[in-house]
Formats: structure tokens, sequence, C-alpha cells
């Protein structure tokens, strides 16, 4: 995908971008993701501690000291442990999410471009997948297929292939009619090259806007799974089941529940910033403003 | 042919009349176009909209040949139709003897590099995301016309060609005015190298000092290239500077056809007695009042019975709300036909 951003560099697109930049809540938005990414990739080399090293010297200590955030009921470093956890939120939603973009890009385009029966059959289907509430959904996947870290991409991913797929087609749709897109019928282009040539780049931003909101939803939703113990299985750290995990201790030690409930709180909070920012900028209708 | 060509010019833009023995390229006969949708609610009705009714003529080589209506007579469809951007209902195309309502696949391929168009609005004909020079290399990689340096070269004469700069080549389209991207469209049109172009109202949305720029361009295009056109147009004064032979359209039928300066001069069929009358003569000591067309253009979903003028036609007798006119052919040599009651 990224190739064709490269091949037609828009220059709405870059406008967009620069007009999301200004904007201080979206900078905001994109700082703190840009936080929470870089503690999560470089975990391995940034974390203090090993997030699954169990110290039961140090066991419940509450926050500051050695132990920045503290330590839970096995002592360890919940610190190290959050940064940890962070790699499974953003591997698990952006997988999903890049699976979902694809796949339901693809069938709205497809659909939209092909139009009459097949569209009505196939957006049929996306509304019955839409009428699910996505936890629901991704607990029957996980539920049925197993809680590994593949079966939550999956799960998440089917939850959000509908409402991509609706985004693809209602621009599709409109630009077929376009006469840029007769003409290329004119100039004999296959209906592949017309999609995936020329519709595409043209539907993508709006699709990369919906893909930044719902990679909000993506991290809510996994670590709702993890949570309810359907998420990836312990000892690996993750944030929905450490807030699970501290639940226990919830008067003792209280940042236990609260340090993890804090980090999924600000990357969707973060992601649903700059989701916000980008769709303003890249709306036509405000561009004005 | 150098010779030939400087001939051409000295005779104008009608001097093109290739002679009547000639083989047509392009053969269109009993074209058809309805387009059905069902409406209402709860009950749906079925709607049938007779864009193209019945619709048959001949484009020869070099020759432009032009198609006149008000808008909705279905001028436009049947363009489309014949060039299988719609699939047609019924009637025969033939390019060149080859069936073009049958092509599938190479053969369909190889036949939309002999026909292109030109359309009407240039703000939606280009895409927005290509670069011009993107825009005129795909058609040629994609019919194996020329690759690389080759095609970008091509290009660029092509620009050359419809007057704008080769620079314009790594541009976007949002860059250029709409006069521009009419050359633009034009410029696309040629790198396939056609034989005949069909405009759609090509100079309609333009401003008038930009449409005269782009009517010479295309008059230019068609002496140097040979090119044959055909023009839809609603502006008669556009249709009898550019074409040879002109139809006159109305609610999907053919009233009227022959060539340009007859029939608009002295066309035989009460509409295009009317269209001719209604269209402004720019010349003050003729001024007066402009005739009425009484009536609207009936809605083609609902098309009278008869001859399709017979509601608004001055002369109309009680055989015309019965009987479609036949074809009949006008006095003289080559002078075309007309379908109306009256000369029948």
């Amino acid at each position: 995908m990224s190739e064709i951003i490269l091949a037609a560099p828009p220059p709405a697109w870059k406008r967009a971008l620069a007009k999301a930049r200004s904007n201080p809540t979206t900078a905001a938005g994109a700082l703190i993701c840009l936080i929470i990414i870089v503690s999560a990739v470089f975990a391995p080399w940034l974390a203090p501690y090993d997030p699954t090293e169990q110290d039961i010297m140090n066991r419940l200590q509450a926050p500051g000291g050695e132990f920045l955030l503290g330590t839970d009921q096995f002592g360890r470093d919940i610190l190290s442990r959050l940064m940890w956890g962070g790699r499974i939120s953003l591997t698990v939603s952006l997988g999903a999410i890049a699976a979902a973009m694809v796949i339901g890009g693809v069938i709205g385009m497809v659909s939209g471009y092909v139009g009459g029966r097949f569209d009505l059959f196939v957006m049929q289907v996306m509304d019955v997948l839409l009428s699910f509430p996505s936890l629901i959904l991704g607990l029957i996947v996980v539920a049925l297929l197993g809680p590994e870290l593949v079966n939550l991409v999956v799960a998440i991913a089917l939850t959000a292939i509908a409402p991509f797929a609706r985004v693809a087609r209602a621009p599709t749709m409109a630009l077929k009619e376009r006469a840029f897109v007769e003409a290329g019928r004119a100039l004999g282009f296959s209906h592949v090259r017309i999609l995936f040539g020329h519709i595409l780049p043209n539907i993508l931003s709006e699709v990369m806007v919906m893909g930044t909101l719902w990679l909000a939803t993506a991290v809510r939703v996994e670590a709702s799974l993890s949570f309810i113990g359907l998420g990836v299985k312990p000892p690996t750290p993750t944030w929905g089941g450490m807030t699970r995990d501290g639940f226990e201790n919830i008067l003792d030690a209280p940042w236990l529940a609260v340090f993890p409930g804090i980090a999924i709180l600000l990357l969707v909070l973060g992601l649903n910033m700059v989701g916000d920012g980008l769709r303003d900028a890249t709306d036509p209708k405000l561009r004005n403003e | 042919m150098s010779e030939a060509s400087a001939d051409r010019r000295a005779e104008g833009p009608r001097g093109l009349n290739p002679p009547p023995s000639a083989e047509p390229v392009l053969v269109v006969e009993g074209l058809r176009k309805h387009f059905v949708s069902r409406k209402g609610f709860p009950r749906a009705r079925t709607v049938t909209v007779r864009a193209v009714e019945d619709i048959s003529f001949r484009i020869h080589a070099g020759e432009a040949f032009g198609l006149v209506g008000e808008s909705g007579c279905g001028k436009s469809t049947a363009a489309r139709a014949l060039l299988r951007l719609i699939e047609p209902d019924a009637g025969r195309v033939t390019w060149k003897g080859e069936d073009v309502l049958a092509a599938r696949g190479a053969a369909l391929k190889a036949l939309r590099r002999r026909m292109q168009i030109v359309f009407q609005d240039p703000y939606s004909s280009l895409d927005p995301r290509q670069t011009i020079g993107a825009a005129l290399v795909e058609p040629m990689r994609v019919h194996a016309l020329a690759e690389g340096a080759e095609a970008r070269r091509r290009a660029g004469a092509l620009l050359e060609e419809v007057g704008l700069p080769p620079a314009a080549l790594d541009r976007f389209p949002h860059e250029f005015s709409g006069g521009q991207r009419q050359r633009i469209g034009i410029a696309r049109a040629l790198t396939v190298e056609p034989e005949l172009i069909v405009a759609d109202e090509p100079v309609s949305a333009l401003d008038v000092s930009v449409q005269a720029q782009v009517l010479l361009l295309l008059q230019e295009l068609r002496r140097r290239r040979g090119l044959a056109f055909l023009f839809v147009s609603h502006d008669l004064s556009v249709v009898r500077w550019f074409c040879d032979r002109v139809a006159v359209m109305y609610l999907g039928r053919i009233v009227e056809e022959g060539p340009a300066g007859r029939v608009l001069a002295n066309p035989l069929h009460p509409y295009a007695q009317m269209l001719r009358d209604a269209s402004p003569v720019p010349d003050p000591s003729r001024r007066g009042i402009l005739p009425r067309i009484i009536g609207e253009i009936p809605s083609a979903s609902n098309p009278p019975p008869g001859c399709p003028f017979h509601p608004r036609c001055p002369q109309a007798m009680p055989v015309c709300a019965r009987e479609v006119p036949r074809w009949t052919e006008a006095p003289g040599t080559s002078q075309g036909g007309v379908a109306c009651h009256l000369h029948g």
C-alpha cells in the first residue's frame, strides 16, 4: 500500500498532513501514540526489568522508589510489563486493522464498482456482520479458535471488515460515474486496472483515516478480550490481563489495575485524537475553514 | 499527402467531404438503448426510459459527423452505446466491417484503440491523483505501443501537439484550467492513435474564447491526422462550422440527416426548422423575435405514439399521431433524408 502512496504523492494528502500537524489536539495525540509505540517497540532495550521474572522479595511494592510504577503480587515490575504489554496491544490491533483495511477495502470497492444485485448481496452480508457488537463477535471467534495471538488478530479483523467495506464502497460508487473512469474503459483498460490504478488512490486517504480511528477500537477490543481471559495467555503481559489481575488486589495495591488502565486509555485517546484530526483535515467540507 | 492536405486547408473546414463512393468506416444501424428501473413504494413500477429508440448513420474516413438535438434527446447515450461504454439493447455497429457489439476481449481492446472519446466535463475526465505524464503513458503501455523513455517522449510530443508545454507532464490535473484540461483529454485520446474521435459536447463546458481555441485545435488535428469525428453538440453554430454531415435527433430518433450546409440552412423537418430558427444569428439587421418552440420535450419514459414530435409540431396531421414516419430521401443527390409525413 505504501507503494501506491509513493507512486502518486497527492497534494491533497500533503495538505491534510500539514493541517493535521498544525492542530494542537492532533499533535498531542500523535505525541502520545509516538511515546507508547517507541516504548513498546524498544521494550527489550528500554524496559528496566524482565517482564516475566518473579521476585518474591519485592512483591506488591508501591510506585516510586526502585520500581517506578511498583510491582505485582509476583514481584514483577509494572513499568516493564506495561512496555512489553504494549507490544501485544499494538501488534494485535495493527495486524487486525491492516487485514480488515485490505479485505474490507477490496470488498467494498469491488462491490461498489460492480453494483447491482451483487452489491446488494455483499452489502447485506456486511450488514449482518455489522449488527454484531465487535466485542461479542470477537468473543465468539476467540472462544471457537482459542486464545492465540493470531486468533485475536482474526477476531478483531473480522469485526472491522464491514465498516471498511462501507467506507470504501461509497466513494467508489461516486468515482465510477466520473468521466476518467469512462475514459479508461474507452482506452481499453481492464476493470482491475481501473479499480486499483485509478479508484484506489482516490479513496485511500478516506480509508486510512478510518483505519486510524478503528485502531483505537481494536486496542479496546483486545484489552477487553484479555480482561475476560480470552487474550494472549499468561505469563505474557497484556494490558487487559494486567488490569484483571490487578483487580484481585485493588484495595491493597490499586496501582496494579490503574496503570494498565491508564495505558489503555492513553493509547485509545491518542489514536482517536490523531484520527479525528486526520478526518477533519481530509474532509473537503471542512478544508477551507 | 502534403499536397492533398494543402488543398484541403484551402477549402476550409467542410472541404474534407470524401467521395460518396468511399466505404464508411463506422456504420450504425438500428441502435437502441432503453434504461429500465423500478421506482415507487410500496408497489414498484417498472419505468423504461427510451433514451435511444432507433438510430442509424454512417461515418466515412476523415468525415466530421454532427449529432445535434436538445438535451435529453439521447445523443450522448447513442455516442456511449456505440463505443460500448454502455451496452446497447439492439442494433448493429460495425467498424470497417467488424462487428463492434459482438467483440470481446482482445478484439474489443483492438477496436477501442480505433475509436476514442473526448468528454464534456474537463474537470471529471482526468484522474486527480495521476500526473499528466502518467495519464498519457498508461494507454501506450496498455496497448504495448511504447514503453519507458520512448513513451514519455511521445507523451511530450502529444502535449506539444495540443498546445501545452512538455513540462506539464509532471503536473497534476488540478494545476490546469478547464481549457487546458480539455487539451490534455484530447492528447490522451490521441495516445492510442485512433481513427475516429467521439467528441461529446467537447466545448460546452468552456468559456466562449476557450471554445474557439479548442475547436480550432480539433479542426487542426482532424486535418493533420485525417481523423473522423462524431461530434455531439446542442450548439448549431459550432456544428455548422465543424461538421460535414449532420443528424438531428429528437427523443431517441434521428429525424433528419444530411450535409451540414443543407440541414442547418434549409431543413425539411419541422423540428429541425425550429432548431434553426431558435439558434441566434450574429447579424443585427436580422434581429427579430425568436420563434418559440411550443411545449417541452416529452419524457423519454413516456414518448408520444407515432411521430415523436407531433405534440409540438405546428404542421401536425392526424396521421402523425398514429404512424412513425418512414425515412424519405431528400431531393437531390446525397442530400440526406428526413423522417416526416410532410415529405413522405
